[in-house]
């Protein structure tokens, strides 16, 4: 059931997050029937399935927003227990979720530091925020945003997806989460949206993205791990799969052979582009 | 300001540190686009107050403007304004509390059985009368945050009850009297003219010093800032009025001076002033103050963010009440009693009216502490200036009506038109 074959050849350090055998429910709705995820620091893990796969409710349960039924999960190889937003936080993990939870009516800065406002005394260190945003954007090389004291109602939809995405690594987070960050933007911000993706991983935090568009995945992610009806099919690095077998995987829950996904370097790569090489 | 030309890869981002400041000349043009957008904040209901006031004073020159009427005009706007003010938290959120009136009538009642049949003495009865307030909000904030029951159904619920509780405390048909002193001063002495222009003058020092401080250090940390001449004009305004306010409520305004002399800032206004300094404080200076403004914005937003949100909903309603306990004891001090109708009749919906015509949203998360302050003034002016006209109670409950109304609609348009736009 579930085959999760993706290793690094020589996994040196433990994974930054693991989950396994991850179950949740709603009632009498099976959402999760067992998960199993491995994401490593240095590296972009996405994570695809068809519509209600399950994806949302896998990263929430991570996240705390409700916690698993029953199973693991490890964060550095430790068993971590998290049954909420902060202990989440606590934990290093970051979340940027597909309905972006930012409020519209707080300026980019204060949207950043919402819930960990920076004090003096009593007092808000307006300064000190201000510019500590301003230089994580800057970091981000985000040069798109006018004025960091604008309203996010104001924003587009890519600077709102920049916005959310410079709260999650504006804490020293370990571990980001995106959530489909891609899913209703426009050509044109979708690539900045990947590319500051890609930049994270390179940057040394493990990021988990979520998707489920195939040229996004095969863009920025290293390694690719299958959600089918709430189980994981399989994990697979990118360097070792193609879109058809993926597309298979996300489609059946099985790979097109009937065994688990292997390495596949004799067959020729379908179409566009199928391996690691991404835009720098 | 506008210098670099530089391609924006040599020049710093504009996001970290170095920013470019507005010109006065674009200051102005957004603020103009803001308005037009449909974000018109107390806009209109200053406009709506000059406005009003102008055909007041030519309707009926010399009476409107007397010294006595704009003393009056504090005067009764007092209990109004302080309730709506705690009512901007509760609106912030997106939540109402109907019962914030009849709770003001509760706590004037505690004040005066305390006071007058108890013969507690003042440092008593007072914290009695606002923890009557703090425990009102308590209930009020857990019936709605835990229990989970919409906000208008508990305060209407708690509307209903309070207008009984008032009657049982106070008796029916009956009136308890307000003899302390110190009670009847808030709303019928004034400061002595010369320690009021000292206030006056102390006050407005300490507010530009620190405006002027905070601009410079914003500006040396390379933060925007509003471009000089706005700050200037801003601060200018505010310390116009307040002299121009100084002086006119330090003039005699005794009908008979020979006999009795009347002058001064009537003390409620420094009391409302320092209430509303730190409420804005609160509301704009503070983590809890941010996290009112989210969760008004965004309730799950701010749940993902690890705030707990029900406890932001309980302060609220607390602050709102212990607000209206603090009005209670207003009202008392005006009326020199407390009899069953305290707090009742319009007072709870002048507040909301009030916070609602000062540019406070009705759908939360926008609106600060000062709109009810500018609300009041327009509902006061309206009263009073009706009133000096000779019109019956009927016509001004009308007016009054279609002006709340003008103001929610703008409030409800304007949101609108800010979602269209994106
Ligand atoms: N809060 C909930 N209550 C009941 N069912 C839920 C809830 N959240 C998700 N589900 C169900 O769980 C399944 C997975 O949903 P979701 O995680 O949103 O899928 P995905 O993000 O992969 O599209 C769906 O069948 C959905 O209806
Ligand atoms: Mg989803």
């Amino acid at each position: 059931m579930t085959q999760t074959v993706d290793e690094r050849p020589t996994p040196t350090t433990a994974p930054a997050l693991e989950v396994r055998e991850g179950r949740k429910s709603f009632g009498a709705v099976h959402a999760l029937r067992g998960v199993d995820i491995t994401v490593r620091a240095g590296e972009v893990t996405a994570l695809v399935g068809d519509n209600g796969a399950g994806k949302s409710t896998m990263i929430k349960c991570i996240a705390g927003i409700f916690p698993f039924d029953s199973g693991k999960v490890l964060v550095n190889g430790a068993p971590a227990s998290i049954h909420g937003p902060g202990q989440a936080s606590a934990a290093g993990i970051e979340v940027v979720y597909q309905d972006l939870a930012l409020c519209d009516n707080l300026d980019i800065v204060h949207n950043m530091f919402l819930g960990r406002e920076m004090k003096k005394g009593l007092r808000l260190n307006e300064t000190a925020m201000e510019t500590k945003a301003a230089d994580v954007l800057a970091s981000l090389s985000v040069r798109t945003v006018r004025s960091i004291r604008q309203q996010v109602a104001s924003l587009s939809g890519g600077q709102r997806q920049t916005v959310a995405i410079a709260r999650a690594v504006l804490w020293n987070s370990k571990i980001v989460i995106l959530d489909e960050p891609t899913a209703a933007l426009g050509v044109a911000q979708t690539e900045q949206v990947l590319q500051l993706v890609r930049r994270l991983a390179d940057a040394g935090l493990a990021v988990l993205l979520i998707s489920h568009n195939m040229n996004d995945v095969f863009e920025v992610a290293d390694s690719i791990n299958v959600l089918y009806l709430g189980q994981t099919a399989a994990q697979v690095r990118t360097s070792d799969s193609t879109r058809a077998e993926v597309i298979e995987l996300i489609t059946s829950g099985a790979p097109s052979t009937g065994e688990a996904v292997q390495p596949r370097r004799d067959r020729p790569a379908t179409s566009t582009t199928t391996n690691g090489s991404r835009p720098e | 300001m506008s210098t670099s030309t530089l391609p924006p890869a040599s020049s710093p981002s504009p996001l970290a540190g170095a920013v470019e400041q507005p010109t006065f000349g674009e200051n102005v043009q957004g603020y103009l686009s803001k308005i037009r957008g449909g974000d018109m904040g107390t806009l209109p209901a200053i406009l709506a107050f000059l406005i009003l006031s102008a055909v007041f004073v030519v309707l009926k020159p010399g009476t409107f403007t007397s010294f006595l009427n704009i003393a009056n005009l504090f005067q009764q706007g007092a209990v109004v304004a302080t309730i709506g003010m705690g009512l901007v938290f509760v609106l912030l959120l997106g939540e109402i509390d109907l019962s914030a009136g009849f709770a003001s009538g509760v706590c004037g009642a505690v004040l005066a059985v305390t006071l007058t049949n108890k013969q507690w003495p003042l440092v008593a009865a007072l914290p009695a009368a606002l923890l009557t307030g703090v425990g009102i909000g308590l209930i009020l904030g857990l019936l709605v945050a835990k229990v989970g029951i919409p906000s208008f159904i508990a305060t209407l619920a708690a509307f209903l009850a309070f207008q009984g509780v008032v009657l049982l405390i106070i008796g029916n048909g009956g009136n308890i009297s307000i003899t302390n002193k110190a009670v009847l001063a808030i709303e019928n002495q004034n400061i002595v003219p010369w320690l009021g222009w000292v206030i006056a003058v102390a006050a407005l020092a300490v507010y530009v010093g620190l405006s002027l401080r905070r601009w410079r250090m914003r500006r040396s940390n390379g933060l925007l800032v509003l471009p000089l001449a706005s700050l200037a004009i801003r601060l200018g305004a505010v310390v116009l009025l307040v002299l121009a306010l100084t002086f006119v409520l330090n003039q005699e305004r005794s009908l008979n001076p020979s006999r009795t002399s009347i002058s001064g800032i009537p003390i409620v206004i420094p009391i409302i002033v320092v209430l509303a300094l730190g409420l804005t404080f609160l509301l704009d200076g503070t983590a809890f103050g941010r996290h009112v403004y989210a969760v008004g914005g965004n309730a799950e937003a701010t749940r993902r963010a690890g705030i707990n949100v029900a406890r932001v909903r309980v302060t609220c309603f607390v602050i709102c009440s212990t607000l209206a306990a603090f009005a209670g004891i207003f009202g008392a001090s005006r009326a020199t009693s407390v009899d069953p109708n305290a707090g009742g009749s319009n007072v709870l919906l002048y507040a909301v009216g009030a916070a609602v015509i000062g540019g406070t949203s009705l759908f939360g998360g926008k609106g600060r502490v000062v709109d009810a302050l500018i609300g009041a003034a327009v509902i006061a002016v309206i009263d009073n200036g009706m009133g000096l006209l000779g019109y019956s109670a009927g016509v001004k409950y009308v007016v009054t009506g279609a002006v709340l109304v003008l103001a929610a609609g703008v409030d409800a348009l304007s949101r609108g038109r800010l979602r269209g736009a994106r």
